[in-house]
């Protein structure tokens, strides 16, 4: 007995932020990827941006609180890791977003190959625009995040890994 | 031995290996070098830790008595722990957590790169998530290979010497038994045969490109297929299973 459709559960849980970016949303982002119903169990699929990513637990904590609101408390959270998340999977509106909240935007489709030969990529401030930037680390404030800086400007910033 | 004891075995082999390697890393948090290397070493340690969750959930499951990812982690002793020999060396210098990690990187790389196509499912599902990180992962051990290595003396005098104390652990990384004649009949485990090959490839280019010397292989070690391992493993385990098992069963 389904009393809400997929697209009204969708609807609901896009209400909820990514805990670690809060401009954009778990639906933008890829994590959420299926509600499946068994009669009145309802199983919400989703999957982890990175293997260890710790805001996991408090998205499936946030999914719960939000289904009781309209009374499905019956919830199962699946965990799924094929298809691998990639960032290929962020809207260019969600990009958008991301750049206007000071984050520069994965830039290109997969991983790219030369990530291997230690090549950096050139990367627009999200601050000024300027392409005048390199990168402090590969490893940033977050596992998804590579850290940095503007050498016009001077700020540094957070860059949205290709995975 | 049948194929569901051969694949669980294979599971804690690779689900030990990141869980302890991680375990490793995490003891950097707060002593890193520089704050970046402190925030680059514990977010692979995440990574690590998650492939490892995903790979002993799905051991338990293969196992089928009712134990968890939590129960394989934390209630097991070392004889029982399959994790390579390397994985559990010591932090050491910044040197020595380099070398240990890049060797290992090497390995994984070229490991989940195969896995990626073995015909369990969960197995290929999990190796193609972890392959993505794992490529970062190389990158930043590369890198400071040659930083360190084609860096000052005292850095090339480090470097070298952790790599020659580490050189021993590395013939565990290949060795095979019955539990891989089984899976690689069935098309689900790796030929590391095939891995040695392209490890000692790149690892030579990148040892050679670092100005550094291949170590030379006196000593060899072996033994994490049949749980025997260094004594610094007990240690590890001892701080890292302490509050489950001083307090069974505690919830937070």
């Amino acid at each position: 007995m389904a009393l809400h459709t997929k697209d009204q559960i969708f609807n609901l849980l896009s209400e909820i932020p990514d805990p670690e970016i809060p401009v954009i949303n778990i639906i933008e982002l890829g994590i959420l990827q299926d509600v499946k119903w068994d009669g009145s169990l309802c199983t919400i699929v989703i999957t982890p941006t990175y293997s260890g990513c710790p805001a996991m637990k408090v998205i499936e904590d946030d999914i719960k609180i939000k289904l009781k609101e309209i009374g499905i408390t019956n919830v199962k959270i699946e965990l799924v890791y094929s298809p691998a998340w990639t960032t290929d999977w962020i809207s260019d509106a969600a990009k958008e977003k991301l750049r206007a909240y000071g984050i520069a935007p994965p830039d290109h489709s997969s991983i790219d190959k030369g990530v291997l030969m230690g090549k950096s990529r050139e990367l627009k401030c999200p601050q000024c625009g300027s392409k005048n930037t390199e990168m402090i680390s590969q490893f940033g404030s977050t596992a998804c995040k590579a850290l940095y800086r503007c050498l016009d400007c001077k700020e540094p910033f957070d860059y949205f890994k290709c995975i | 031995m049948n194929l569901q004891e051969a694949k669980f075995e294979y599971l804690l082999r690779l689900g030990d290996s990141s869980l302890i390697i991680g375990h490793r890393l995490s003891e950097w948090c707060g002593h890193g070098p520089i704050l970046e290397e402190d925030i680059a070493l514990i977010n692979i340690a995440l990574d690590f830790v998650g492939n490892a969750s995903a790979l002993l959930t799905y051991a338990a499951q293969v196992e089928g008595k009712g134990r968890t990812e939590d129960d394989l982690a934390y209630l097991r002793s070392e004889r029982e722990y399959r994790n390579l020999l390397l994985t559990e060396q010591p932090n050491g210098d910044y040197a020595v957590t380099i070398a240990r990690q890049f060797l290992y990187d090497v390995y994984t790389f070229f490991l989940y790169e195969e896995l990626k196509t073995s015909k369990d499912e969960t197995i290929a599902a999990i190796a193609v998530k972890s392959h993505k990180e794992i490529t970062y992962h190389l990158r930043h051990t590369t890198e400071w290979m040659y930083r360190l290595g084609d860096g000052t003396e005292e850095s090339h005098k480090r470097m070298q010497t952790a790599l020659n104390d580490l050189w021993m652990y590395t013939p565990d990384l290949f060795d095979m038994n019955e539990v891989d004649a089984i899976l690689i009949n069935e098309g689900i485990a790796v030929d590391l045969n095939k891995v040695k090959e392209a490890w000692e490839k790149r690892v030579r280019e990148v040892i050679s490109e670092a100005k550094l010397e291949i170590p030379a292989a006196n000593i060899k070690q072996k033994g994490s297929r049949e749980g025997r391992h260094s004594e610094h493993l007990g240690f590890l385990l001892a701080e890292m299973q302490y509050i489950p098992r001083s307090y069974p069963n505690a919830n937070w």
